[in-house]
C-alpha cells in the first residue's frame, strides 16, 4: 500500500482529514496500480464545490477484506480519463462528467449516463444550452456499417410490465454484432436530494432506490448512519436484517428462475415459481407488513421484533415452500428442451467479467468468486459463514444454476437463524451523525454488491451521498453477452441478468 | 413430460378463492387508516403532526391524504392508526382524504357505456414512469396462477393499440413525460387511466423533487387511484373488480 490510499473497513467511518489528498497524477496512478494488483473500483464520484471538484475513489481488496479511499482536488474543467487503461471506471467517469460538469479527456465513450443537469448549475460537460431541455436517449450511438447490416431500436416502453430503457442493436441478419444500452428514463434525482441530509424522508427514498432491493439498499443506508453516529446494532436486529435480506434474495431468485423458464417456453416451472415468489414476499410481510420489506429497517436496528408465533409460522412456511420450489426447479435440469436453450446462450467469459468489474450472480456465473457477505462481511455475516456458489461457463445456464444454488443456501441460512435467534433488544436509539467524516457500507443485494458512501460537513449533514447499485456495474455485462447471439435471444439473456433500471438511474 | 405432470399434481391447484371468500392479510399489514380526533391544542399539533410527504394536515380535525401516504411503519403524524383493511382504491381524488369519522369510499363502477364495452374484456398497456419496480412487481403478480387475473377478463397487453386503458406506475420523471403521453395518445378512445401506487397518484417518496411531476394526474386524466407504497395485489384487484362491477 502506498501513501495515497487510506484503509477503511466495511461499515466503518473515518475523519475526512485522514483521507490523503494527492495530486491528480498520483491519484490516477494509485487507482491503476491497485487495479493491476486485482483491486476493484467500488465507488468513484465527484463532490462539486465552490473552488473546484473533489474526486473520491473507494477501492476494494478482496484478499485482505479491506477497502481503501483516496481523493484529489480538481480546479480545471478537464481531467485525464483512464477508461482505456481500466475499463471498470468508464461509466464512473461519465457519471462524474454528468453530475459535476467535468470533461474527461480522451474518454473512448464520452456520452451522458442519465440525461439530467449537473448537481451545480451552469456546468455541463457537453456544453448543452441551459435554456433547452435535455432530450433523453438522444446521443451518438455506436454504429456498424456494411452490406445487410441493420439497426434495431427498442424502448423506452417495452412489451411487458417492466421499466423503461432504450436498446440499440447492430445486427447482421439475426446476429447481433453490438448492443448499446441507453438509460436515464427512471432518473428521479435521488442523489441530488440527499445533499444536506439525512432528511425525514431519507429512509423511504433509500428503500425505493430500487424497490425490489428495499432491504439491500435500506441496510446499506442504516450501516452508513450507524458508522457515522457510532451506534452498535444489537445481535437480534442483525439476525432479523439477515433473514430479511435472504428472503429478498429468495423472492427475486425464485421469480427469475420462473421467468427464465417462461422465456424458453417451459410453462410448468414458470407457473410454479410465479406463485412461490409470492410466498417468499408474504414471509417478508410477516416480518413487517410489507411484501417488499418497507418499514422493517431503521438506523439502530429494526422497527419490528419477531414473536415466537411468527417465528414458528415462518419455519412452517419455509419448509413448505422449500419442498415446492425444489420440485419446480428440478424440472428444469431434467428437461432437455430447456437445457438446450440455456446452455451456451449469452456467454460472458471470466476475463470479460473481471475487466468490466461485474458483481453478484452475473460475476459468480463466470467463475469469479465475489460476494460481499464473504469478502467484506457485515452484520450477521460476520458471525456465520455462507458458502459462495460459483459456476464456470458464464452462460444463461450458469446464471440460472447460480440462482438455484444461492436460493438453497439462503433457505438453510434462514432456517438456522430462525432456530437460534438471539434474545435481547432489537433496536437501540439512533444518534446524530458526527461531522467531517466519511463512511462506507457494502451489502450483497440479490443482484450483487451495493455500495453507499457518505461524507458529512461540519454539522454532520451529508456533503455528498453516493449510491452504487449492482446494475451500474452489470449492464455492460449484458451488452457483452449479446455479442454474436441471435437477436431473438435478447429476452432470455436480459432475464438471466434481470438488472435494475431505477437502481441505475437513481 | 411425466415428471411435469407429477409435479403439477404435487403442486396442486393454487388459484385463490377470492373474491368468493375473503383474503387473509398479514397481521402487520398497514391498510385503511383511522384518523382519531385531535385533542391537543394547535401548537402541540404542529410540533408532532409533521408528515414529511405532506400526507397529514391538521385542518378540520386532522386529514390524511391516502394518495400521498406511504403507510410508513412509524407514522410521524401521531394521530393515525392503520387497520388491515386493504380495500383502498377509489375513483375520485377527493375520496382519498380521510378525516375523523369520514365516510368510507370505494371505487365506483364505470359509466354504463364503458362497462358495456370493458365489463367482460379489459386490456391495459402499462407504463413505468419513474417507478421503483415495486408497483410493477405487484402488478405483475396478478397475472400469476395464485391471482389469475385472466379469469376476470383483465389482461396486460404489449401494444397500446390493443389496449382499453393505460396503467401508470411511478411519479412520471421528466425523462418519461414524452413516452407516457405518446403511449396515452396511441390508445384508442374511449380509454381509462389507472394510477397505481403513491408515486403515480402524487409523487410518492419523490414528491416535489425537481425531476418528477408529482404523479400522472397533472398530465392525463386519471379514472382509478390505487394507494399504497406499493399497493398490495389485493388492493389493486379490489379496485379493478369494483370498477367492473364484479364486487360491490
Amino acid at each position: 500500500m502506498n501513501g495515497s490510499l487510506r484503509t477503511i473497513y466495511n461499515g466503518s467511518s473515518l475523519p475526512l482529514s485522514d483521507i490523503p489528498a494527492v495530486d491528480s497524477s498520483r491519484f490516477l496512478q494509485s487507482i491503476l496500480d491497485a487495479a493491476d494488483r486485482g483491486w476493484r473500483i467500488v465507488s468513484y464520484f465527484g463532490i462539486p464545490g465552490q473552488a473546484g471538484i473533489a474526486l473520491v475513489c473507494v477501492l476494494a481488496n478482496k484478499a485482505e477484506g479491506q477497502l481503501a479511499v483516496t481523493r484529489t482536488d480538481v480546479i480545471d474543467d478537464h481531467f485525464p480519463s483512464i477508461a482505456s487503461l481500466c475499463t471498470q471506471v468508464q461509466l464512473f467517469e461519465r457519471e462524474i462528467a454528468e453530475q459535476c460538469g467535468l470533461i474527461f479527456d480522451d474518454h473512448p465513450w464520452f456520452k451522458p449516463v442519465r440525461f439530467h443537469r449537473a448537481l451545480v448549475p451552469g456546468r455541463d460537460a457537453w456544453n448543452r444550452p441551459a435554456d433547452e431541455p435535455i432530450r433523453v436517449g438522444v446521443m451518438k450511438y455506436f454504429q456498424v456499417a456494411g452490406d445487410e447490416v441493420h439497426e434495431v431500436a427498442v424502448g423506452p416502453v417495452h412489451a411487458g410490465i417492466i421499466e423503461p430503457g432504450h436498446f440499440r442493436f447492430q445486427c447482421h441478419g439475426e446476429e447481433v454484432f453490438h448492443l448499446e444500452i441507453s438509460l436515464g428514463y427512471q432518473h428521479r434525482g435521488i442523489e441530488a436530494a440527499l445533499i444536506g441530509g439525512p432528511h425525514p424522508r431519507t429512509l423511504q427514498v433509500m428503500e425505493s432506490a430500487a424497490g425490489d432491493t428495499s432491504i439491500g439498499h435500506g441496510q446499506a443506508y442504516c450501516m452508513v448512519i450507524e458508522a457515522l453516529s457510532g451506534i452498535k446494532v444489537p445481535p437480534r436486529a442483525e439476525v432479523l436484517r439477515g433473514i430479511a435480506l435472504e428472503l429478498e434474495r429468495l423472492a427475486n431468485h425464485t421469480g427469475d428462475l420462473g421467468a427464465i423458464a417462461g422465456d424458453v417456453g417451459y410453462l410448468p416451472t414458470a407457473s410454479f415459481c410465479g406463485r412461490l415468489r409470492g410466498d417468499f414476499l408474504n414471509m417478508t410481510a410477516v416480518l413487517c407488513g410489507s411484501r417488499f420489506g418497507r418499514g422493517l429497517l431503521t438506523p439502530g436496528g429494526t422497527i419490528f421484533d419477531l414473536t415466537a408465533n411468527q417465528r414458528d409460522d415462518l419455519l412452517k412456511r419455509l419448509a413448505e415452500v422449500r419442498r415446492d420450489l425444489t420440485n419446480a426447479v428440478e424440472l428444469l435440469w431434467s428437461s432437455p428442451s430447456v437445457m438446450g436453450r440455456l446452455e451456451g446462450t449469452g456467454t460472458v467469459t471470466r476475463e470479460q467479467g473481471l475487466e468490466l468489474g461485474l458483481v453478484g450472480p452475473a460475476a459468480r456465473a463466470c467463475g469469479i468468486k465475489r460476494d460481499v457477505r464473504n469478502d467484506y462481511p457485515f452484520g450477521i455475516y460476520r458471525m456465520t459463514h455462507l458458502p459462495v456458489a460459483t459456476a464456470f461457463h458464464g452462460d444463461v445456464c450458469a446464471r440460472t444454476m447460480i440462482r438455484w444454488q444461492e436460493a438453497q443456501k439462503s433457505m438453510d441460512f434462514i432456517e438456522e437463524q430462525l432456530r437460534h435467534i438471539p434474545g435481547g433488544e432489537h433496536r437501540v436509539k439512533a444518534a446524530p451523525c458526527v461531522g467531517q467524516r466519511l463512511a462506507v457500507a457494502l451489502t450483497e443485494g440479490w443482484r450483487g454488491e451495493i455500495c453507499h458512501v457518505a461524507l458529512t460537513d461540519e454539522a454532520g449533514r451529508f456533503l455528498r451521498y453516493k449510491i452504487v447499485d449492482p446494475s451500474f456495474h452489470n449492464w455492460q455485462g449484458l451488452a457483452m453477452a449479446l455479442r454474436e447471439q441471435q437477436i431473438s435471444d435478447f429476452p432470455l439473456c436480459n432475464k438471466s441478468f434481470n438488472l435494475s433500471y431505477c437502481g441505475f438511474d437513481l | 413430460m411425466i415428471r411435469a405432470i407429477v409435479s403439477r399434481i404435487k403442486q396442486g391447484y393454487r388459484t385463490m378463492p377470492y373474491p368468493a371468500k375473503p383474503l387473509q392479510m398479514p397481521e402487520r399489514f398497514r391498510g385503511y387508516p383511522v384518523v382519531s380526533t385531535l385533542t391537543r391544542t394547535a401548537e402541540q399539533v404542529d410540533e408532532t403532526a409533521n408528515c414529511a410527504y405532506g400526507a397529514f394536515t391538521t385542518e378540520s380535525g386532522g386529514c390524511l391524504d391516502m394518495g400521498k401516504c406511504l403507510f410508513c411503519a412509524e407514522c410521524s403524524a401521531g394521530a393515525i392508526e392503520f387497520t388491515t383493511d386493504y380495500q383502498l382504491a377509489v375513483t375520485s381524488r377527493e375520496h382519498l382524504m380521510v378525516h375523523p369519522g369520514s365516510e368510507r369510499h370505494h371505487a365506483r363502477q364505470l359509466a354504463p357505456d364503458l362497462l358495456r364495452m370493458f365489463g367482460r374484456s379489459l386490456k391495459f398497456r402499462e407504463v413505468s414512469a419513474g417507478g421503483c419496480n415495486a408497483c410493477e412487481a405487484d402488478t405483475n403478480v396478478l397475472s400469476t396462477i395464485g391471482w389469475d387475473l385472466g379469469r376476470f377478463g383483465i389482461q396486460f397487453v404489449a401494444s397500446p393499440r390493443h389496449a382499453d386503458g393505460l396503467w401508470v406506475t411511478g411519479p412520471v420523471t421528466q425523462n418519461m413525460v414524452k413516452a407516457l403521453i405518446t403511449t396515452y395518445e396511441a390508445i384508442p378512445a374511449p380509454k381509462i387511466v389507472v394510477a397505481c401506487g403513491a408515486c403515480a397518484i402524487n409523487g410518492g417518496p419523490y414528491i416535489d423533487f425537481p425531476n418528477v411531476n408529482n404523479g400522472a394526474g397533472s398530465l392525463i386524466p386519471v379514472d382509478l387511484y390505487i394507494p399504497g407504497c406499493p399497493p398490495h395485489p389485493a388492493t389493486i384487484l379490489d379496485g379493478l373488480l369494483r370498477i367492473l362491477d364484479k364486487i360491490r
